[in-house]
């Protein structure tokens, strides 16, 4: 059980224009810019809970994870992560966590990955059956194998980003932090990542938070989702309502032979090419097989489809309304 | 302990990945500081005594400290890699794994490659033990072994203070060198030499002279009190304030996260 309440943490970042001049006067007195991080930021995650925490560059993501983590002391506010507060009882509550930080390695950049691995577990004092256990089920799932015996440098990035997430899981934490754990991967790479989080959570019951930028793995993984934008939470639901909450409209692409078809007012032209209309339509005012109905009627359409709003769309959407 | 052997293992496992690259550094190491002793030489080749210390005198203070240096050096080289570690945010990493910060740091760099320092250390020992006119009964042994063991232990209180600093400035101040370095090359010469301002100054406040001169004056039989043997132990204390100034660096970090 996870439990934030009213956190904030402020930043004073030191501030100068560019040039010689200027930065030769920063060097004497220097102007400090207060940074909000995190404004009153409270949330609750229940046990087993696989949350997807989004928001754009700097609105405050990583801060709160790294207070989640005991890394950074809030300012004010109350953490209690299985009845601990993180920065205070540092050592027993990173027991139960196991951390991903998708741009930084925690594998030994020269030697085996299983050495890694192993000083992991002295370093966790993993039980030995416990840690068997552990790689021999990682192992498998992840397709470890082959990889155990190569240093990491000599890894491509999807095989070294399958070790980092079995590195995170050997000593069976019960919470992940995974920060961008598909940032860069290739499709497949992803694929793979994504089906394990997926079966940690339902198999072990491991609570996930995981921040991406990546839509696809928010709608891959996460049931809820808790949307940040300048330092503030926003929006915290599931993903269906936010997307019933959000535009309904859909968009008809259609491809026809002969002339072009007039279209009603109740439609909106996205683009025009030869033999290919692309219409936005609220379904609600003109539904979809009405529009398609009045459509073949004015032509011979060859082809037609139909989708939704995507996630990605969706949260740009929410970014605008937010102003964030 | 026992941990810190598995990460030493690690190390040597890494570096030795590098082999050519490994020999040539320790090589260079050995060489580097070859050239400071040959200063020492050619200085003792024109005046024969300093301060009423003989050449041999001195090789002894010379090894002492040079290898008290290349101990701490080698297993605290964690602290002075330090500020690439915040940098990168390797320290981070270090904050979400159940072990204390500081055995953390200090097992994240270990440098081998000053292996040719430390053996230079054990040449010049093995030149100046038997030269050095001292009768080696067993309170000398014990007098040059504290000053090793606990001149180790106080660079590397030095290396602490150094990464202490690193939480209020992000860079590494250079200006810490003048103990750290500068005490390995100042400390080839009894600090007394420097005058009597400076040798206060290595006594009380950067207790380097605890583990040099001091003890040094009981080998040659200069202090027959046994006080001066064990001012190395003392000098140990300086490790409580390091240790704490650490401490308040980390708070900070945690609480602005530069």
């Amino acid at each position: 059980m996870i439990t934030l309440s009213n956190i904030n943490k402020t930043f004073r970042v030191a501030r100068r224009q560019a040039g010689f001049g200027r930065a030769v006067k920063a060097l004497f007195s220097r102007e400090y810019e207060l940074i909000h991080a995190l404004n009153d930021v409270s949330f609750t995650i229940k046990d087993g809970e696989m949350v997807g925490y989004i928001g754009p560059n700097g609105a405050g993501k990583s801060t709160t994870i790294k207070i989640m983590c005991g890394i950074l002391t809030p300012d004010s506010g109350m953490c209690k992560i299985n009845g601990r507060v993180p920065w205070r009882d540092r050592i027993a509550h990173v027991r139960e966590i196991g951390v991903v930080f998708g741009q930084r390695s925690q594998l030994w950049w020269d030697v085996p990955i299983i050495d890694s691995f192993e000083l992991l577990r002295d370093i966790y004092k993993i039980d030995r059956k416990i840690y068997k256990n552990n790689l021999d089920e990682l192992t498998v799932l992840l397709d470890l194998s082959e990889l155990l015996k190569t240093p990491a440098r000599s890894l491509s990035l999807g095989q070294r980003m399958r070790c980092e997430i079995a590195a995170s899981l050997l000593h069976s934490p019960k919470i992940l932090f995974l920060d961008e754990p598909t940032i860069g991967l290739d499709a497949v790479s992803k694929m793979t990542v994504r089906q394990f989080i997926k079966r940690i959570n339902a198999e072990r019951g491991t609570t996930v938070i995981l921040t991406t930028h990546d839509m696809q793995d928010i709608e891959a993984l996460t049931e809820r989702i808790l949307l940040i934008g300048k330092g503030r939470i926003l929006l915290d639901g599931s993903l269906t309502e936010l997307k019933k909450r959000s535009s309904r409209r859909k968009t008809l692409v259609v491809e026809y032979n002969g002339s072009a078809p007039e279209i009603t007012d109740d439609m909106t032209l996205i683009e025009k090419k030869n033999g290919r209309l692309v219409i936005s339509l609220d379904p609600e005012i003109f539904p979809v097989s009405d529009a398609i109905a009045y459509l073949a009627a004015r032509t011979e359409l060859t082809d037609v489809s139909v989708s939704g709003i995507t996630a990605e769309e969706m949260v740009a959407e929410l970014y605008r309304e937010y102003h964030i | 302990m026992q941990l810190y052997i598995k990460f030493f293992a690690m190390h040597l496992k890494s570096q030795m990945q590098y082999k050519l690259s490994f020999f040539l550094t320790a090589l260079g190491q050995f060489f580097a500081s070859f050239t400071v002793l040959l200063g020492v030489y050619f200085m003792f080749s024109r005046f024969h005594e300093v301060e009423g210390f003989q050449f041999e005198h001195v090789l002894l203070c010379f090894a002492a400290v040079l290898m008290a240096y290349s101990i701490a050096e080698m297993f605290g080289r964690g602290f002075d890699q330090f500020p690439q570690m915040l940098g990168n945010g390797e320290f981070d990493r270090a904050l979400v794994r159940p072990r204390s910060v500081i055995f953390q740091v200090l097992a994240a760099k270990m440098d081998f490659t000053r292996f040719g320092r430390l053996f230079q250390a054990i040449l010049v020992f093995c030149y100046a033990i038997p030269n050095s006119g001292v009768i080696w009964t067993w309170d000398k042994v014990l007098a040059l072994l504290l000053m090793v063991v606990c001149g180790s232990l106080i660079f590397f209180a030095l290396f602490i203070v150094y990464a202490g600093f690193t939480f209020f400035t992000v860079e590494g101040l250079e200006f810490m060198n003048i103990f750290t370095d500068g005490g390995r090359e100042f400390g080839r010469y009894p600090f007394s030499i420097y005058g009597k301002r400076i040798l206060k100054f290595l006594t009380f406040v950067v207790p380097l002279a605890l583990f040099q001169y001091y003890p040094l004056l009981y080998l040659l039989d200069r202090e027959k009190n046994m006080l001066y043997m064990f001012t190395p132990v003392i000098g140990l204390l300086f490790i409580i304030p390091s240790c704490a100034f650490f401490r308040i660096g980390l708070r900070k970090y945690k609480s602005t996260g530069s």
